[in-house]
């Protein structure tokens, strides 16, 4: 058995998430990746090196610049019948494309996995992570994308994979990008840090995010979130969004503070090492999986806690 | 243009699911459920188009039990034309989702369907990737802006960096994404108004479907708890803890 690994990078390299999947895939047989891009031969060197991966494919194509999900469904489908199992990891690319092959192979994907149980059977969290289903495929191949936050990423480096170029797909043309507008930060991404401190609805604008959990982020190294409140408000742009309808994250230390701890919140972040709470209503629901619960005004707390960091 | 729109009849996002006894599922006897909020959302926007005179007609479409009726009626006061209904006790998986809807948008001939991004109840994420897959046509997946000019349909998207601005050939399929914008609430007229709209019901054997599920659910189980912790009096303890404790600073 051998499964296809996509994998998702940008200008600075490829995503962390990427080699959770790859963590997932070894789990089920031999590994290859497949990276599709414009100009791509720096992440190229990167992805032979990743632990564990047997070969990469490569697409070098201006199809592929933008990863949009018509050309991309359509070359994964052009490779995809010497593999058992195709997976990426489930993030904004992953969901997007994985699907779309998923159907183009008259197979039911199975999203967002967090356990591998055999090539067959998978476990997925469902309703926001309130319960976990035990699923077995029928399909003779698998389609899956991969809760990164439930594999730890294998290395990037100790593998020499074998090199191959692929020719681009058909494409039909259907769909082109605009632009983008990607938010520029120096801190560590939400799905790769160690530390993440979030704010919610109880930091009231997104001035009080710059003033209060920034310097902390800094001191601490960590990654800035949100709540979905918060996101609503325009404190903070989308993609800080944590919980079961953005992102998944499990760091060793995540701070929340001024959110209540809706489910859907914790959906997000409640696989966390260490989880600590600051809110100022003792009865909030984050502070029943808080590991330290801290009652207090926010707008005190945080510049002492900034101090004494 | 003519919009088509998938909604879901889902347990209500306030209600916290149970495990059943014998791990098979999720209690949803006797609790609330309601259209799923990102399908809400996929109305909203379907009603925006036509009252901005983009969409001539909207066709809001459910596919599961008898009791979906209510949720395509809510679509229905929303400002929704007709509705249909593809009756089946099934738990029908995103693919023959999709495959249902295949069928309805060609033999209505809809220029569009939006569909929400995911249903809360299974978080497959899935369903109008592969109904786009299905038809051949492109895809704007969660979406926080759509405009509709000159037979193509621009989308902004919310991706993990932040935004991407998609354009896609006309006919497309859309999914909604929270930000897009926030549902109406039905007025008391439109609720009236919306029991006179016609909804037709089919079978999936109507359309030639097979729903038979690719998916054999093995267990549900409950996610382990976290253990209980403490509350701290001060920051001072708090960072104690945090470095000598946890070890996590
Ligand atoms: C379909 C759907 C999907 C969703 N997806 C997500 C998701 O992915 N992520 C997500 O987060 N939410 C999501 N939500 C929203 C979720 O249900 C909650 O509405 C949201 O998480 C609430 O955000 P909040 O905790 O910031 O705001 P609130 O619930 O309003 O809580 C604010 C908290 O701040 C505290 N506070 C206020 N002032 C202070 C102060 N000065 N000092 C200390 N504490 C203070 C208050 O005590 C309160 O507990 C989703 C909802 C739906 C319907
Ligand atoms: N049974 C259904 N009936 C109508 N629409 C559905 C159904 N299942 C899924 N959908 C649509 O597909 C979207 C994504 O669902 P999913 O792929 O299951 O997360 C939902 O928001 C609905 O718009």
């Amino acid at each position: 058995m051998t499964a296809l690994v996509v994998l998702d990078f940008d200008a600075s390299g490829i995503k962390q998430p990427s080699r959770s999947a790859i963590a997932a895939a070894a789990k089920l047989g031999e590994v290859h990746v497949l990276v599709a891009g414009q100009g791509i031969g720096a992440v190229v060197g990167e992805a032979a090196k990743i632990s564990g991966v047997a070969k990469v494919l490569v697409a070098d194509d201006p199809a592929y610049a933008h990863h949009l999900a018509e050309p991309m469904a359509a070359l994964i489908i052009s490779v995809a019948g010497q593999y058992s199992h195709i997976l990426q990891a489930a993030t904004a690319a992953g969901k997007n494309v994985l699907p779309r092959v998923a159907a183009l192979l008259d197979v039911q994907p199975i999203s967002d996995i967090s356990d591998v149980m055999d090539a067959d059977t998978f476990v997925r969290p469902i309703y926001a992570g309130n319960a976990l289903a035990t699923v077995k495929s029928a399909d003779a191949k698998k389609v899956l994308t991969v809760r990164a936050s439930s594999f730890d990423p294998v290395p990037a480096e100790g593998g020499s994979a074998a090199v191959e170029n692929v020719a681009a797909a058909a494409n039909e043309g259907k769909s082109s990008y605009v632009g983008e507008e990607i938010s520029k930060s120096e801190r560590p991404e939400l799905t790769a840090a160690r530390v993440i401190i979030s704010g919610g609805r109880g930091m009231q604008n997104g001035e009080n995010f710059t003033k209060l959990i920034d310097p902390i982020a800094d001191k601490l190294g960590a990654a800035v979130g949100a709540s979905r409140a918060a996101v609503d408000a325009g404190y903070v742009p989308n993609d800080y969004q944590v919980g079961q309808t953005g992102k998944i994250v499990a760091p060793d230390l995540y701070i929340a503070v001024g959110i209540s701890g809706a489910i859907q919140h914790l959906a997000g972040m409640k696989d966390s090492k260490v989880i600590v709470a600051i809110n100022k209503d003792e009865d909030a629901p984050i502070f029943q999986v808080a590991d330290y619960g801290l009652v207090g005004d926010l707008f005190t707390v945080l510049p002492e806690l900034e101090k004494a960091l | 243009m003519k919009l088509l729109v998938a909604v879901k009849r889902v347990v209500d996002y306030n209600v916290k699911v149970r495990v059943k006894a014998d791990k098979s599922g999720v209690e949803t006897a006797g609790v609330k459920m309601s259209m799923n909020p990102f399908d809400e959302i996929a109305v909203e926007e379907a009603v925006r188009l036509k009252e901005k005179g983009v969409a001539s007609e909207i066709i809001v479409v459910s596919i599961g039990v008898a009791q979906a009726q209510e949720t395509i009626r809510t679509g229905l006061a929303m400002g929704a034309d007709r509705g249909i209904l593809v009756e089946t006790d099934v738990a029908v998986e995103p693919l023959a989702v999709a495959k249902i809807l295949k069928e309805v948008a060609l033999k209505e001939e809809v220029d569009a369907v939006i569909l929400g991004k995911q249903a809360i109840d299974d978080d497959m994420n899935a369903t109008g990737q592969m109904l786009a897959a299905l038809l051949g046509w492109p895809q704007g997946t969660f979406a926080s802006k759509v405009e509709v000019a000159d037979g193509a349909a621009t989308v902004t998207r919310e991706v993990d960096g932040g935004l991407e601005t998609v354009k896609l050939s006309l006919p497309a399929v859309i999914t909604a994404d929270l930000r897009l914008n926030e549902p109406r609430y039905a007025s008391l007229p439109n609720i009236m108004k919306a029991r006179k709209k016609a909804i037709d019901t089919l079978k999936p054997a109507d359309l030639n479907v097979d729903v038979t599920p690719r998916l054999t659910t093995i267990n549900v189980n409950e996610p382990s708890a976290r253990k209980a912790g403490i509350k701290v009096p001060d920051v001072a303890t708090l960072v104690e803890k945090l470095r000598n404790e946890a070890k996590v600073i």
